[in-house]
């Protein structure tokens, strides 16, 4: 699988995108700069990383959503690639409409850093097929604007059409987010944008491994 | 329009002592600058003495004493005087960090300041050419019914967050205690660890005439105009009028300054580089001139500035964040201004080096500075303090304290009690993950935080430590625990403790009492670092922490750094099986001076608290030695030191951590009537362990008789006490303890009114 990280000032999860990518593609992912940086032809997923792009000023993920890169990601979407977008990334691609809804505000106002249990709601997509369906895993989550909002109709849409890749476990919704909703992919199921990070969940630190099953989904997939 | 005569007119006249006691110069401080520059000072002239001599910045009431510490060794690269120190942990590898304090700021603005805490021991870590991967705090707050305590935490909590997370560097570990004796003077000591390649590590040292002086980083504002003053004086009540003076951080423009520096250092740039901190430009430019023995001349009309008609003295004094200082190697500006441009930072040559040995500066083509830079460091005042030796407190009587009918009420109130509940309402506020090579944070709860060394099996163990309970009671003990504390805790994960940094914390120096205090402290610390081989590697010292004359409890913060060879090779507090029995490592004195239960339980404050546990050093570094090697040869499942509230409360957080119930007994003595002191006494040099009876086994424990004290399992945390088969035993379930352990914290902050 090819693969790229873009980089807009202020992601600060870039190099812990290229070290799982690295880690489990077994390739190095290539680093676009925002600026004048080129998605490589032939390049399966392009990973939106998370972070502060533009200090978050104005609204979490506007300026970044309105960067030069911003029409090759739409570009690479459009031909049907994959795209991963983690936390600030996630916003990005809500901020872009590449995915419906918006983050807005933790409920408790409060920044939140922890391990998070998760439901994987929907096991038949290209992100979530090494799961089991329904299964519970934890992968951390570190944000202060995950809280997942869309009208109702928009909801029902995402739910019926299974495009809810995973919801927060029950009881344990960390940010007021609707319907418990972590993580929802594009139309094509080709676009998944979550707020948890699994590509800090990699094996080998406090982060803890339950991430890497959501790239090898991704490569049976590619 | 700006009416620049005007401006130069006010700049250039000449002072009077009376202006000179407006900027804090007192008066013999006057009649030495006079004497030096050979005439009176103009106005910019003086403002930039008044912060060169500042406190903050001088350390003229410290500096005698803190020369007492050890600050060499083998793996010592760089010790006190750069912006951070530097120590070798092989592999042609550097890791170099710093504690530094924001109190002053936090108190009057909470968020702003500890945000630009963090920012700016971030830029000393950076400056020397490390990239930053870890971040603790040390936070002491007033006591948790003062009318301001909530807001304070809050606000700093948040501002720590909101700076931290934004940059991306994770908060691993720190602390955060109440005591009324903070009331009026909160503690925000921050400290940042970093990592570099030993030959990329960049100094302030090192200038040479001729050379273009590059300004980096944001525009100059008007903000924090005399925070180093501010911070070298007494509160007085009304003190968030100074509000003004405290700056405003912003961290995505410190990412960009990050990652902009660290591009250009893996460059051949830069001749001497230094953060703009506390007196900004004026300390920046002639620290790298003293330091290089060079002249500097600049033009201030080039000074990117965030304002219109901002004068030479503003632009001198201005504490403007995320702003650095660079000398460049002949013919660099190019390659510098490329590398800035593409992060989008300013970057303007607003200078050169001479050979004059003077700091000159222009304004509006007209100089309004021509003063000598040597006196302004190497000639700042160096007081010797007069001071009395701290007053030795009777002997604590448990005797005359009625014993407790239930010691697991104790337990559960002292494990609630605002020192020891958990703090995960602050942490959870903190991104501790980001970088990917956090391995343990404060998310255990262990004794210190261990991250990875990118890329390799090694790993840094970082702790911060202070009683400040001990310390009042005997400044010189106290300091030596405060430092046994951290080797203890770097120990206790496996951890080889290499070096130290410190943040010393006291009231005004100038009253005998506290200088008393300051010196007994300094020693203290200095014996422990010395026979601990743990030298002291860079610090900060924050005095006149005092309102309306009363100062805080003395403070001084360590923040320890230790080494892990090989990562397999670890132990946390949270290990505990089914079964394993746990060990008590050292001879629990049963001291109950000082202590945590003396405090809490008992209500007891000041004098009454009597003195703290003696440290004993060799005993001390023979049992961390016997610790490490336990955990280095898998011999232990759990690991935890006994510090504030004793066996029992030490061994409750390794049950809640390992969500197994242990039942013990304190390590009485035959001739022990009563249980406090072996349940709750502190001590120093004390672990405890959880261990299977194999690896138990396998220990070689000659000279170091572990004593059995319990067994893990249940749910529950039973203390036995008494003798025989018909002593009392308590049970507490660990529902119930975690329920009060976790409780406190968030039920006090989520209060209303």
């Amino acid at each position: 699988m090819k693969t790229a990280v873009i980089v807009f000032p202020g992601s600060n999860c870039d190099r812990d995108a290229h070290d799982a990518l690295k880690k489990l593609t077994g390739k190095p992912p290539a680093m676009v700069w925002h600026k004048d940086g080129v998605i490589p032809e032939g390049t399966d997923l392009v990973m939106v990383p998370g972070g502060f792009t533009y200090g978050d000023y104005l609204r979490c993920a506007a300026m970044a959503a309105n960067s030069p890169v911003i029409s090759q990601l739409r570009d690479h979407a459009a031909r049907g690639g994959y795209v991963l977008g983690a936390c600030n990334g996630f916003q990005i691609l809500t901020e872009m409409g590449l995915l419906p809804g918006a983050l807005i505000r933790n409920a408790s106002l409060h920044f939140v850093c922890r391990p998070q249990k998760l439901k994987v709601d929907s096991a038949n997509t290209a992100f979530t097929s090494a799961y089991a369906a329904g299964s519970e895993i934890i992968l951390p989550i570190a944000h202060a604007q995950g809280n997942y909002y869309a009208d109702t109709a928009t909801l029902d849409r995402l739910e019926g059409e299974g495009r809810v890749a995973f919801r927060y476990a029950a009881g344990e919704n960390p940010n007021g987010a609707a319907r418990d909703i972590a993580g929802v992919l594009s139309e094509n199921g080709r676009v998944l944008g979550l707020m948890p990070h699994p590509e800090r969940a990699v094996g080998g630190h406090e982060g803890g491994a339950d991430g890497v099953r959501l790239f090898e989904s991704l490569m049976a997939a590619a | 329009m700006t009416d620049t005569a005007a401006i130069l007119a006010h700049l250039t006249a000449q002072q009077d002592p009376a202006s000179g006691v407006e900027h804090g110069i007192k008066a013999d401080e006057w009649e030495r600058l006079v004497n030096r520059l050979g005439r009176r000072p103009n106005l910019v002239e003086l403002g930039i003495y008044s912060v060169m001599w500042s406190e903050h910045c001088s350390y003229k009431s410290s500096r005698r004493h803190l020369a007492k510490f050890p600050t060499k060794g083998p793996r010592v690269i760089q010790g006190p005087g750069e912006n951070a120190g530097v120590i070798d942990i092989g592999d042609g590898q550097a890791a170099i960090f710093k504690m530094e304090s924001h109190n002053h700021p936090s108190y009057i603005e909470p968020y702003q300041g500890a945000a630009t805490g963090v920012g700016g021991i971030l830029r000393d870590v950076f400056t020397m050419g490390a990239r930053p991967i870890a971040l603790v705090n040390a936070l002491r707050f007033g006591d948790p019914s003062h009318p301001k305590t909530r807001q304070l935490v809050s606000g700093v909590v948040a501002g720590i967050g909101g700076y931290g997370n934004c940059v991306g560097v994770p908060t691993v570990a720190g602390e955060t205690q109440f005591d009324e004796g903070y009331n009026g003077n909160i503690l925000v000591n921050a400290m940042a660890v970093g990592l570099a390649d030993q030959d990329k590590i960049f100094y302030a040292r090192g200038a040479l005439p001729g050379l273009p002086i590059l300004y980096v980083g944001s525009k100059t504002g008007r903000d924090g105009i005399h925070g180093a003053t501010m911070a070298s004086a007494e509160f007085t009540e009304g003190e968030e009028d100074n509000r003004p003076t405290v700056q405003v951080g912003d961290p995505f423009t410190e990412k960009l300054l990050i990652e902009a520096c660290l591009e250009l250092m893996a460059t051949d740039a830069i001749q001497s580089i230094q953060d703009m901190g506390a007196a900004g430009l004026t300390s920046s430019s002639v620290e790298m001139a003293d330091k290089g023995g060079v002249g500097i001349e600049m033009d201030l009309d080039a000074v990117p500035q965030r304002e219109t008609g901002m004068t030479a003295y503003e632009i001198m004094l201005s504490e403007s964040q995320e702003r650095m200082l660079m000398i460049l190697k002949p013919g660099k500006e190019a390659v510098a201004k490329a590398i800035f441009d593409k992060w989008d930072l300013d970057a303007e040559v607003i200078g050169v080096t001479t050979t004059t040995g003077r700091l000159v500066l222009k304004q509006f083509g007209q100089v309004v500075c021509d003063i000598p830079v040597a006196p302004l460091g190497e000639d700042a005042p160096n007081y010797d303090r007069p001071w009395t030796e701290p007053v030795k407190r009777p002997a604590f009587d448990i005797a005359k304290h009625a014993e407790p009918k239930d010691y697991g009420a104790v337990l559960l109130k002292l494990m609630s009690s605002p020192d020891m509940a958990s703090k995960r309402w602050v942490w959870e506020q903190y991104d501790r993950h980001v970088m990917g090579d956090t391995i343990d944070s404060s998310q255990s709860g262990g004794d210190a935080a261990i991250v990875r060394v990118h890329g390799t099996n090694k790993a840094l163990a970082i702790c911060s430590d202070c009683n400040p309970h001990y310390v009042s009671a005997d400044p010189y003990e106290g300091g030596k625990q405060v430092v046994a504390e951290a080797y203890r805790n770097l120990s206790a994960v496996g951890a080889l403790p290499i070096a130290i940094t410190d943040n010393l914390n006291f009231g005004n120096p100038e009253k005998p009492a506290t200088m008393g205090q300051i010196v007994k402290a300094i020693e203290g610390m200095a014996e422990a670092c010395r026979a601990l081989d743990f030298p002291v590697v860079s610090g900060n010292v924050s005095l006149y922490n005092e309102t309306d004359g009363k100062a805080i409890p003395p403070t001084p913060v360590v923040g320890g750094v230790g080494l892990i060879d090989d990562l397999s090779k670890t132990a946390t507090l949270k290990g505990a099986r089914e079964g394993d029995a746990l060990i008590l490592i050292g001879e629990a004195t049963g001291h109950l001076g000082a202590s945590l239960y003396a405090r809490v339980w008992l209500g007891l404050k000041g004098d009454a608290l009597g003195p703290p546990p003696p440290v004993d050093l060799e005993t001390e570094k023979k049992n961390g030695t016997f610790i490490r090697s336990l955990i280095h040869k898998g011999l232990v499942n759990a690991v935890h030191d006994v510090s504030d509230g004793g066996i029992a409360c030490a061994a409750a957080e390794m049950a809640l951590a390992s969500g197994i119930g242990v039942r013990l007994v304190g390590n009485r003595e035959p001739e022990d009537t009563r249980d406090e002191a072996c349940l709750f006494g502190e001590a120093s040099a004390l672990y405890l362990v959880a261990a299977s009876e194999k690896q138990l086994k396998a220990w070689n424990s000659r000279g170091f008789m572990p004593g059995r004290l319990g067994v893990f399992g249940g749910d529950a945390v039973v203390l036995e006490t008494g003798w025989g088969q018909d002593a009392p035993e308590f049970a507490v379930p660990l529902s119930e303890l975690r329920a009060a352990y976790e409780g406190w914290l968030p039920g006090y902050m989520n209060a209303v009114g």
